[in-house]
């Protein structure tokens, strides 16, 4: 027997262990509740979003299946419905309620759902920027430039008045750029779902997927900095 | 399981109510409004709550707190500005509050206690049974260490808070329950001291908040406080005398403003007057509707900054909202209600009485809580940013505002320096940049075992429960060990001096029965005196000059027990006077008779 089936038996057992009900130890079937004692059981922590929801792992979903298994599985873990029971079942009720907000929350925004897609796809993605994306370098320099200065200013000054004028223009062009590079985010989206559809394992599929995935991190991140510059600029101009 | 009640510790009025199969109610005492005034006084007989404490206001000004839900979870600091306009004296102890009454100073916690128990006994007379659990409302912009001190207020009031629960959003609960309403939602809540504004969707009995916003420090009592001003500056001018030195006539001119501030809902115009000290005449002056609105005009519009903030973080638009709902006392000016029509393009509901609507919806939940009510459920929200001090004095948000709760935030933590055995670790809670900033929440060490830098793993877990208050735990990744963690709340009180307060209640509490047992004999007493006296005047002719000098023994004899501190001696004197007036009594009935048997045939008495 070699290492990697070795590995995959180790995976099996771990599954094994947790698939056990925390209460009463009988073979778990059901989804998060025993079907011997009816004890809710703590979510695993492998569990993804995805599949926590019932979803396919795809870019485009359906919100209003989204929302509708939120509120079903919000009934089923809140704390609400857990006053009565064991500190044991209180604390996964909580444990588990605050999970299923994360799970919504990330979910039902398209960007939060995408960064969180790569995590689960590539591994840690979501590294911060901390300098401008390349195309954007030499702007967004002159932009802190004028917004040192700005802050500098006497605010009632002619020149400051002029450096908000020219803020305001600095704002509505990043944030043409925010919207374009959404856009673009949104074709590889597109592109992603198809490509998960037609489940190729071809080497053709697999070069495609790192490329879409290489992409969506890059625009992903430029956005997230772009976001964080206007963000900025609105708190200063206002 | 034991009976939950729903209790709304309000600024200016507090309330408890029940679920009386299915349907909400409030508790009212015998012959009593429900609303209980937040009011406690310190009298010669010990601590009085409610409706007798307000009539200390006047009377007894320096020993008379109202208002105190201003300070829970609070330091002095944070209040410096209004500090003049309270006639008793505010200190401070361990970043709390402290209220001076007689010898004995009482935290905010302490004092909400003695109303939440009056609370408690009401709600004990009336359904006769014991009562030790409750939910209690906040408003929703309450912060952390405001929903932990009113926590500590129940529990020093010897009721385990099952929950925690946002004003307006046990409003939405108690109208949803009325009209099984669907669509989206906002609940403009204007109360005596807090402003909020809650958006939320429902759905299937789901009641989901998708954004918060408010101001603590906004209410009725600021109307009140500018109509007062105007007063205050009026009386100067025409009598060149400044009431401001002197409490008991300054709460006499706040009560006038608020009572003229209530007449001018419903009327344009009213005359505010009042009588000037050491007899130096009267005040009088007409206020009209024109001229509060345009003193109140600039609160009001404060108010829509939230409303605005809250519809921005809902991805909002006053379009999308499909119904308006008005809540608190404040939400009767017409003012208030132009201007929030105004905002949302559709004109506010108010079909549940404003005062009580917030009482109805914190039994709706307490019904939830005991498994009442299961096709109900409130997904609320934090209302503020939930995060950590980093370097530079930078706060790094870890749970956003309006994250629906529970919700939880892991960091790890390591060392810079070998061996190092501690990180210091400071939890913040605001939307400002900077740490200074923001709120300071609370303080801990976390402890960690020598190693060199870099190495140590420790994962501490930041979970805000359902009631919207903040637990920390600690797990070492390399052991798998979890820490318990010591939180010293920055402006709370900690847990052993929750437990003394506890314990002090305990020991106060016999000296309040005793209090309370006096103010009802002298109450009983009063009525027994002028029904008595009544009967003197109506029907002393129908018995002996002898008798009637034996009854007016026995009322003077009551008069001055009356005065006096022992609840027993006026039992007694009131069971003379009664053995006394008997004779009087009997022969009254008897002319009665005889005066309704007058003039009618035998056959019709038969």
């Amino acid at each position: 027997m070699n290492g990697h089936t070795h590995n995959t038996d180790d995976r099996r057992e771990l599954q094994m262990a947790r698939s056990m009900c925390w209460h009463c130890q009988s073979e778990m079937a059901g989804e998060y509740f025993c079907d011997r004692c009816v004890k809710v059981q703590p979510v695993s922590k492998d569990l993804d979003y995805f599949t926590c929801f019932g979803l396919p792992r795809r870019l485009a979903i359906d919100t209003k299946v989204l929302e509708a298994k939120f509120y079903e599985l919000s009934r089923a873990f809140h704390p609400d419905f857990y006053q009565n029971k064991s500190n044991e079942e209180r604390s996964i009720s909580l444990g588990n309620s605050a999970m299923l907000n994360t799970a919504y929350r990330t979910l039902r925004d398209p960007i939060q759902r995408a960064e969180y897609l790569l995590d689960l796809e590539a591994g840690a993605v979501k590294d911060i920027r901390t300098s401008p994306p390349a195309d954007l370098f030499e702007e967004i320099l002159e932009l802190q430039e004028t917004l040192d200065e700005f802050r500098e200013s006497d605010r009632s000054s002619e020149h400051a008045s002029t450096l908000r004028a020219k803020l305001h223009t600095d704002r509505t062009n990043l944030e043409e750029r925010q919207r374009d590079m959404e856009a673009r985010l949104q074709q590889l989206f597109v592109r992603w779902d198809a490509l998960q559809d037609r489940g190729e394992a071809t080497e053709q599929a697999r070069t495609e997927r790192t490329l879409i995935l290489k992409d969506m991190r890059d625009i992903l991140s430029n956005r997230t900095y772009v976001k964080n510059i206007v963000n900025d600029l609105v708190a200063t101009i206002a | 399981m034991a009976r939950i009640v729903g209790i709304d510790l309000g600024t200016t009025n507090s309330l408890v109510a029940y679920m009386d199969k299915g349907t909400p109610r409030v508790i009212s005492a015998r012959h009593e409004r429900a609303m209980v005034p937040s009011v406690v006084a310190l009298t010669d007989n010990g601590l009085i709550v409610g409706d007798p404490a307000k009539e200390h206001l006047t009377r007894n000004p320096e020993r008379t707190v109202y208002s105190v839900k201003r300070f829970m979870g609070k330091s002095l600091a944070d209040v410096q500005g209004e500090l003049a306009y309270f006639p008793y004296t505010l200190t401070e102890k361990g970043g709390v509050i402290r209220i001076q009454l007689g010898e004995k100073s009482y935290s905010p916690p302490q004092i909400s206690a003695m109303i939440l128990k009056e609370l408690k006994l009401r709600a004990e007379a009336f359904l006769g049974e014991s009562i030790t659990k409750a939910v209690i409302t906040v408003p929703a912009y309450f912060n952390d260490s405001q929903r932990q001190a009113t926590k500590d207020a129940g529990m020093i009031a010897g009721l385990e808070v099952l929950r925690i629960i946002n004003e307006p959003t046990a409003a939405s609960l108690a109208y949803g329950l009325q009209e099984k309403t669907q669509g989206t939602i906002a609940v403009y809540d204007l109360g005596g001291g807090t402003f909020d504004i809650s958006i939320l969707k429902l759905k299937n009995g789901i009641f989901e908040v998708l954004a918060t916003n408010g101001d603590t420090h906004l209410g009725g009592d600021d109307f009140d406080q500018l109509i007062a001003d105007l007063l205050l500056k009026d009386i100067r001018a025409q009598h060149g005398l400044d009431l401001s030195t002197h409490p008991d006539h300054m709460q006499t001119v706040r009560l006038q403003a608020e009572h003229a501030k209530i007449r001018l809902s419903d009327e344009l115009k009213t005359i505010v007057s009042l009588d000037l000290p050491d007899g130096q005449g009267r005040f009088t002056r007409e206020l009209t509707r024109d001229q509060l609105e345009g003193l109140c005009s600039p609160l009001v519009e404060r108010s829509l900054g939230p409303c605005r903030l809250a519809l921005k973080d809902s991805g909002l638009s006053p379009t999308d909202i499909d119904e308006v709902v008005l809540v608190g006392g404040s939400t009767r000016m017409p003012l208030v209600r132009q201007r929030v029509q105004a905002l949302f393009g559709k004109e506010p509901h108010c079909d549940l009485n404003p005062d009580e609507v917030v009482a109805l919806g914190a039994a709706v939940q307490a019904d939830i809580l005991s498994g009442g009510t299961t096709d109900m459920l409130l997904l609320d929200v934090t209302p503020l940013s939930l995060g950590i001090e980093t370097m530079g004095g930078v706060m790094s948000s870890l749970i956003r505002r309006n994250t629906t709760i529970p919700a939880s935030a892991k960091e790890m933590f390591t060392t810079y320096v070998d061996g190092q055995t501690g990180v210091d670790i400071h939890i913040l809670q605001g939307e400002r940049e900077l740490a200074k900033d923001n709120r300071s929440l609370a303080r801990f060490r976390l402890k960690v075992p020598p190693l060199p830098a870099g190495v140590p793993r420790i994962e501490v877990t930041f979970l805000i429960d359902a009631n919207g208050i903040l637990n920390v735990m600690a797990k070492d990744m390399r052991t798998g060990e979890t820490q318990s963690i010591e939180v010293k709340p920055s402006y709370g009180l900690s847990d052993q001096e929750v437990e003394r307060m506890i314990e002090d209640s305990f020991k106060f509490a016999a000296d309040d029965v005793s209090a309370r047992k006096v103010i009802e004999a002298r109450l009983d007493a009063g009525a027994l005196i002028t029904t008595t006296e009544k009967s003197l005047a109506d029907g002393g002719h129908l018995v002996s000059a002898e008798e009637v000098a034996k009854i007016r023994t026995a009322l003077s004899a009551l008069a001055s027990a009356k005065e006096g501190t022992d609840p027993r001696a006026i039992r007694g004197r009131m069971a003379d006077l009664e053995q006394a007036a008997k004779g009087l009594t009997v022969a009254m009935l008897d002319d009665s008779l005889k005066q309704g048997l007058q003039g009618k045939k035998i056959s019709d008495v038969t």
